[in-house]
């Protein structure tokens, strides 16, 4: 059993949560992920990590309620206990096993959208610490979903807000940010894409038009997260790859987004079954 | 001579019923067919039945215990050189090994040696084994599986100081995420032997992957493990690499099985998504297909399994193919894919197979499979299965410093679990690649003696 220290709503349908598990934390690397069962007769839910800290024995996940699964997770207090966390699991950033003189003079620009906002803070982190320029863009609907903000703003060298509806920063979705930050002559080496899967999709399609490699991580369907049942395959530049133990991240480039996208949509009319028989 | 009494039927669950739910199928022997199945023993001097057993069980003398009506002896004999003997009894290929050397298999049929072994197993009272006093030496066991299980318990035995780390939420490995409810139940027989691996002392730590939230260095120099035994099995699933493999619909074996058995999704109470469609395909021959298609069957899908060659090469046991026809599974031998195809919205929708021909036997000795040309048809699918097989996960090789792996991603092992790194041993299929329950078992016990060995004059 797994104990909740810690519970915050960041929206009205996100949440933060601090869990007791000293051996994930000590082992936690950037990038990497771990699954939550919240209780005996739950789903095995992946979910990035989203900060650690290996001196409490403590990893930080941000949920947001979607499904039943995630529902119920949310639904848990600080103070009670998820059945299982493992991990951590995939492998860590790229960057994460370069040297200091490999990451010299690199640039990194981060683009977040949902959820995918709060893993990009340990990488982003990692990187500022190591004197890396890092940049972030986090995109939201409107100025009330963006989470994250001021633990990102300390953790790289510029924020950029931006808005669909313009309620806050730029009026736009974060690849036309991108653009336009190009644009005004700033340069980027790498950029790495967290959020939902279509907007990774277009952000490699907007990094390959500006000729920036970019990495994405992938969320894909996943039971037990350590290569064994092949539902998460991902088509990697022609190749079948398995996104819990040859991912996470991939090289957007080569990711075959569509099928990807198809894929995630494996089991919609049983996730709506589950969903009205909790009536959400 | 007096006529030689024939072998005792099993009763088992109407294949009209079991085809709609997840019970045991079969139900055992009771007291008297028990009794009746143990006379047919001839005793044989030289028991050829010991000899094919990959763990050599006493199996005429625990046979004459059930005729003495002494079961709890029969189960002692049977412990002396197996841990698990209610799964080995339901899941052993008793027709290839003990049941397959038995004398009167040779002009009628052999005794039930697993229905017996099962018998023993199921109804013996439980028993205290002895346990050594603790000797203060601390064993590390990565896996639950049946290596891991069979390890911890005789290192318990021993006295040893024995933790099984244990990747998934739930200990039992293969028998826990591979094996049907309706071959092995979980809570009745597996539980109750790893219950009582557990009532000898062995601790097991779930949620942990050796390799990742710890590795072996680290449980050997900072946790004061002075051994580890590796029994990590073969998890990792084979596709088949031919187009259409991604497509919504194409499972792998392990994944539908993982899904129905570990995580329960054929219970409603259960939150776990599972996807059968109304007409399901099953590649492959072995118990994991058989496992797949009846799963997909329980689940309310038409069942067809299609296998390169033909029903005498099916890997599967012969019980178990019985079953699965019972139950009215569709086999089509002599089938190879070719193709999945798919509809407008990525969903399977037929899978394009081509007609086999047997040519000359290969290194296996089985004569491989020939696809004769022009001869592709469609079979109309919603979803696929793919059981081709499984390889051993290559974290615990990659993550550790020292350890040779094998070309397969196996862990180099000698036949008494000796890794290339003193202190680490493997057993079962995480160095056989995919094998039996009954292999797996043998090799945990043959690496407890072993470090036991390695610790004693360390």
């Amino acid at each position: 059993m797994f104990k909740i220290l810690s519970k915050k709503m960041l929206t009205h349908n996100v949440c933060e949560m601090d869990v007791s598990a000293p051996r994930i934390a000590k082992a936690a690397k950037p990038g990497q992920f771990l699954i939550v069962r919240v209780d005996e007769k739950g789903e095995r839910i992946p979910l990035t990590i989203s900060d650690y800290d290996r001196e409490k024995g403590t990893v930080t996940i941000v949920t947001q309620e979607i499904g039943a699964s995630s529902t119920a997770l949310v639904a848990k207090e600080a103070g009670d206990y998820f059945a299982d966390v493992v991990g951590p699991l995939g492998n860590p950033s790229e960057f994460v096993n370069k040297s200091d003189e490999e990451l010299r003079g690199r640039r990194y620009i981060f683009i977040a959208g949902g959820v995918g906002t709060a893993p990009v803070y340990p990488q982003a982190k990692w990187l500022h610490e190591k004197g890396v320029a890092v940049d972030v863009i986090i995109g939201a609907r409107n100025k009330d979903l963006f989470i994250f903000t001021d633990r990102i703003a300390a953790a790289c060298d510029n924020l950029y807000l931006c808005t669909d509806d313009g309620s806050a920063g730029f009026k736009g979705v974060g690849t036309a940010m991108l653009e336009k930050l190009v644009a005004e002559g700033h340069e980027y080496t790498k950029a790495v894409a967290i959020g939902p899967m279509i907007m990774m999709k277009f952000a490699t399609v907007t990094c390959k038009k500006l000729g920036i490699p970019i990495d994405v991580s992938l969320n894909t369907l996943m039971v037990d997260g350590t290569g064994m049942c092949g539902a998460c395959r991902v088509s990697v530049a022609g190749k079948t790859r398995f996104a819990c133990v040859d991912g996470p991240e991939f090289n957007g480039y080569d990711v075959d987004f569509d099928e990807a996208l198809r894929r995630l949509g494996q089991y919609k009319s049983e996730e709506a079954e589950a969903k009205a028989k909790i009536g959400i | 001579m007096a006529e030689r009494i024939s072998r005792t039927p099993v009763r088992e669950q109407d294949p009209k019923i079991r085809a709609h739910n997840f019970d045991e199928v079969c139900y055992g022997f009771n007291a008297e067919e028990a009794a009746r199945e143990a006379s047919r023993c001839l005793h044989c001097k030289n028991p050829r039945c010991v000899g094919a057993c990959p763990v050599e069980i006493k199996i005429p003398e625990f046979i004459a215990k059930i005729v003495a009506g002494d079961v709890s002896g029969a189960a002692a004999v049977i412990a002396e050189d197996s841990s698990l003997p209610a799964v080995c009894g339901r899941v052993c290929p008793q027709e290839t090994q003990c049941e397959g050397s038995c004398i009167l298999g040779i002009k009628g049929e052999p005794v039930a040696i697993g229905k017996l072994e099962r018998y023993v197993a199921d109804n013996a009272p439980e028993s205290k084994p002895e346990i050594a006093p603790k000797n203060g030496h601390k064993v590390a066991i990565i896996g639950s599986g049946p290596s891991g299980l069979a390890c911890a318990s005789d290192l318990a035995k021993m006295g040893y100081d024995v933790t099984i780390f244990e990747a998934l939420h739930k200990a039992g490995g293969v028998l826990e995420y591979g094996i049907p409810e309706f071959r092995l139940p979980k809570e009745r027989v597996l539980r109750r032997e790893i219950d009582e691996v557990k009532a000898l002392g062995v601790k097991i730590e779930t949620d942990v992957i050796v390799g990742r939230t710890v590795t072996i260095d680290s449980l050997m120099g900072n946790e004061g493990f002075e051994a580890v035994f590796v029994g990590t099995g073969a998890g990792l699933p084979r596709f088949m690499n031919i187009p259409g493999e991604n497509l919504n619909g194409v499972f792998s074996a392990n994944e539908f099985l993982t899904r129905n058995n570990l995580m329960m999704a054929f219970r409603d109470d259960y939150q776990t998504p599972i996807h059968a469609g109304k007409k399901c395909i099953v590649v492959g021959g072995g118990n994991v297909a058989m496992d797949s298609a009846r799963t997909a069957l329980r689940l309310g899908a038409e069942t067809t399994i299609v296998y390169r060659r033909t029903e005498v090469e099916l890997p599967a046991r012969r019980e178990e193919v019985g079953h699965a026809k019972e139950e009215g599974i569709e086999f089509r031998m002599l089938t190879n894919p070719v193709e999945i195809l798919g509809d407008e919205n990525g969903w399977v929708r037929a899978v394009r197979c081509i007609r086999m021909e047997l040519g000359e036997p290969d290194e296996s000795g089985r004569r491989s499979p020939i696809p004769i040309p022009g001869s592709e048809f469609e079979i109309p699918a919603e979803t696929v299965i793919m059981a081709l097989g499984t390889s051993p996960n290559p974290l615990i090789a990659k993550t550790t410093s020292g350890l040779t792996a094998t070309r397969k991603g196996g862990i180099e092992a000698d036949s008494e679990g000796r890794t290339s790194r003193p202190g680490i041993f493997a057993g079962g299929d995480a160095v056989t690649g995919a094998a039996t329950v009954i292999l797996a078992m043998g090799a945990g016990r043959k690496a407890a003696k072993a470090i036991d060995e390695y610790i004693t004059n360390k």
